[in-house]
């Protein structure tokens, strides 16, 4: 007996050979409007993961805080003092906040002479405790490495090289391992930074810093107050709660009152990283906004294509249905069609989105200022999957509801249609 | 089973009524009508009569408002809509004044739709097909899209696929309408040859010339039957 599979799959072949053309434009509308959805939020989520890289280049969850002027009297102590950090405030707080948050004092020294066989540069030179490396992100090329607590415990002359120091005084040389001459003494080279963007800095890019131990500092430079702290927080919620430890603290070892905001400036990380997250949220808001567009256009693109199939071949389907075909089978082509142009089209745009990007990530991102910020885009093969079915889903809905009409009348009706 | 006093086609106070809404047409009134095995059946009447109405009752292309029909001994109202498509393959073979050829593919695939339709096999499909077309003097046309044809060829390919399924009745709305005289005087051979051979037709037309050559004529006149009788040969 019939098999209805045989005679649809018949069906289907004869028209998809006679409409080449139609395929084709078919099967490519369905692979632009993937590859654009694609494309548009894989270069959103790029750039957003890239900005988001580069806000934190400085570090995540952190707070810097410096020393200022109280404003207000406590325990009989007049307003107008200044406050100085000592040099064991960061292990002194940090003794009493336990793993709550960590504490690390970082002091600095400007104009300090480096020098290596004939070159000398005037150098900024940080002393910093070890978990600096962790909390102010501070990662080596691999084969060198940051300040360690060893060398702070024995005060090494070690030193780690911002990537745009090392490269000013060791030009293509490998700096690791070298002796570089601060302030006429001696320093092991332990490491260079990777080179990474920072949006934001206290004392300019790290790039352009060199970092030694905080005991070596002090030892080399004579014994000196903290310039500024880093509390840096596990999770950003805990942020507040762990300044407010650390003021009250302080104000007990200094003699200042906890409330007053003058006393310690703080720069807080995680609400500019508040107000950034709104930014991105807008801009996968907009991005989502232009995809839903972009996808409508697709859509009736599509759908104008199979209705106008459905509205040519009106009358083919009263001629078919004349000479004895199931209803179903002026439906079931149309739906292998659409199903395969779907098919067809999606895959199309998955593969040369995924190509595009594919090419995109083989450019370097420090490359140029703009890679930095572009970021290498990510394809989402779900939402490729999800758009393709979506314009397939139209197309097939604006070819299988008027095959279905015109399947559903009687003939006679049809076949008047002109 | 149809013993041969059970008529092939039996109508009784059939009746259509085209509701526009607006304004209601009785295209036909009441038709009672038998057409035996083997008969050929004129059917004439000036334009508007329910010609066409009834072709395409007759074909179940259309169905009717009241009244009862039987194709081979089976009430047609009681069928599905693939039910109605499996008669209009196997019972029925439609010739149509303007072909209703699919333009876009050739002479055989036109043919053999009907048989893709009836689930006949691929080398079935092709050796009947050669035999129809060879049959209607179309055998070196084959791969022939319709375009590429005159309108007499046309039609000897739309009776070859009407033929294809060996249908009960073949049924013609005015076969000759569109073909010059030559050509229509070579399908109205064509027609009595069939005739001869013991099929069933019903045609409509306009032209007395070919009424003539069938065995009975039917005329209508505003929606009813008012003459019914053996053609005067």
């Amino acid at each position: 007996m019939k098999t209805a599979p045989s005679v649809v799959l018949h069906l289907f072949l004869q028209t998809a050979r006679l409409k080449k053309k139609r395929a084709i434009l078919t099967i490519a509308s369905i692979a632009w409007g993937t590859v654009t959805i694609l494309l548009l939020l894989a270069f959103g989520q790029g750039l957003s993961d890239q900005m988001r890289k580069n806000e934190q280049g400085m570090g995540r969850n952190i707070s810097i805080l410096w020393s200022g002027q109280m404003s207000k009297p406590y325990n009989g102590m007049p307003a107008g003092r200044t406050l100085a950090f000592a040099d064991d405030d960061a292990a002194w707080v940090q003794e009493r906040m336990g793993g709550f948050a960590t504490v690390i004092g970082e002091i600095q020294k400007g104009r300090v002479p480096l020098a290596y066989g004939k070159k000398t540069v005037n150098g900024h030179v940080v002393g910093v405790e070890p978990p600096y490396r962790q909390w102010r992100n501070e990662v080596p090329v691999p084969g060198g490495r940051f300040i360690d607590a060893l060398d702070f415990q024995r005060r090494r002359r070690v030193i780690f090289l911002g990537d745009k120091v090392a490269k000013d005084i060791f030009g293509a040389e490998d700096p690791v391992g070298k002796t570089l001459l601060v302030n006429r003494s001696p320093f092991l080279v332990v490491g260079v930074l990777e080179h990474r963007i920072q949006d934001s800095s206290y004392m300019g890019p790290d790039e352009n810093q060199t970092f030694i131990p905080l005991t070596t500092f002090e030892a080399m430079f004579g014994r000196q107050n903290l310039d500024n702290l880093v509390l840096g927080v596990p999770e950003a919620a805990r942020m507040p709660a762990a300044l407010d430890r650390l003021r009250h603290l302080l104000g007990r070892k200094h003699g200042f009152d906890p409330t007053d905001n003058r006393a310690i400036f703080v720069w807080n990380t995680v609400e500019d990283n508040k107000e950034s997250a709104a930014i991105f949220l807008g801009l996968e808001l907009f991005l989502g906004i232009v995809g839903a567009l972009t996808l409508i256009v697709g859509g009736v693109g599509v759908a104008n294509i199979m209705f106008a199939v459905v509205k040519e071949r009106t009358r083919e389907i009263g001629v078919k249905m004349a000479i004895g075909a199931r209803p179903r089978w002026i439906t079931g082509p149309f739906i292998l069609e659409a199903s395969l142009y779907t098919f067809l089209g999606g895959l199309t745009g998955i593969v040369i989105s995924l190509v595009i990007v594919t090419l995109l990530g083989l450019i370097p991102l420090d490359s140029s200022e703009v890679m930095g910020y572009l970021g290498h885009p990510h394809i989402s093969i779900p939402i490729g999957v999800a758009t393709t079915a979506i314009l397939g889903m139209i197309g097939l809905l604006a070819g299988y509801f008027p095959a279905r009409r015109a399947a559903g009348i009687d003939p006679a009706e049809t076949l008047r249609y002109e | 089973m149809e013993t041969p006093s059970t008529p092939i086609i039996r109508m009784e106070r059939i009746q259509k009524i085209y509701d526009t809404g607006k304004i209601k047409v009785e295209a036909l009134t009441g038709i009672d009508l038998s057409i035996h095995k083997g008969e050929f059946v004129a059917v004439v009447g000036p334009s508007g009569s329910g010609k066409s109405t009834l072709m395409n009752l007759i074909g179940c292309l259309d169905t009717p408002t009241d009244g009862e029909y039987h194709l081979g001994g089976e009430a047609v109202a009681g069928l599905s809509r693939d039910g109605l498509a499996d008669v209009r393959n196997r019972r029925i073979g439609f010739v149509f004044q303007n072909f209703n050829l699919l333009s876009q593919i050739s002479a055989f695939e036109n043919v053999e739709m009907p048989l893709v339709f009836g689930g006949r096999k691929v080398r079935e499909r092709r050796e009947r097909v050669r035999e129809l077309l060879e049959r209607v003097g179309l055998g070196d046309r084959m791969e022939h899209k319709p375009t590429e044809l005159s309108g007499g060829q046309m039609q000897r390919v739309a009776i070859a696929r009407a033929l294809a399924m060996e249908p009960d009745v073949v049924l013609a709305d005015e076969p000759t309408g569109n073909l010059d005289t030559g050509s229509g005087g070579d399908i109205m051979s064509l027609f009595s040859e069939l005739w001869a051979q013991g099929r069933t037709l019903v045609v409509i037309t306009h032209d007395m010339s070919l009424a003539r050559r069938a065995g009975r004529i039917v005329e209508m006149r505003d929606g009813r039957i008012i003459a019914d009788g053996a053609a005067a040969a």
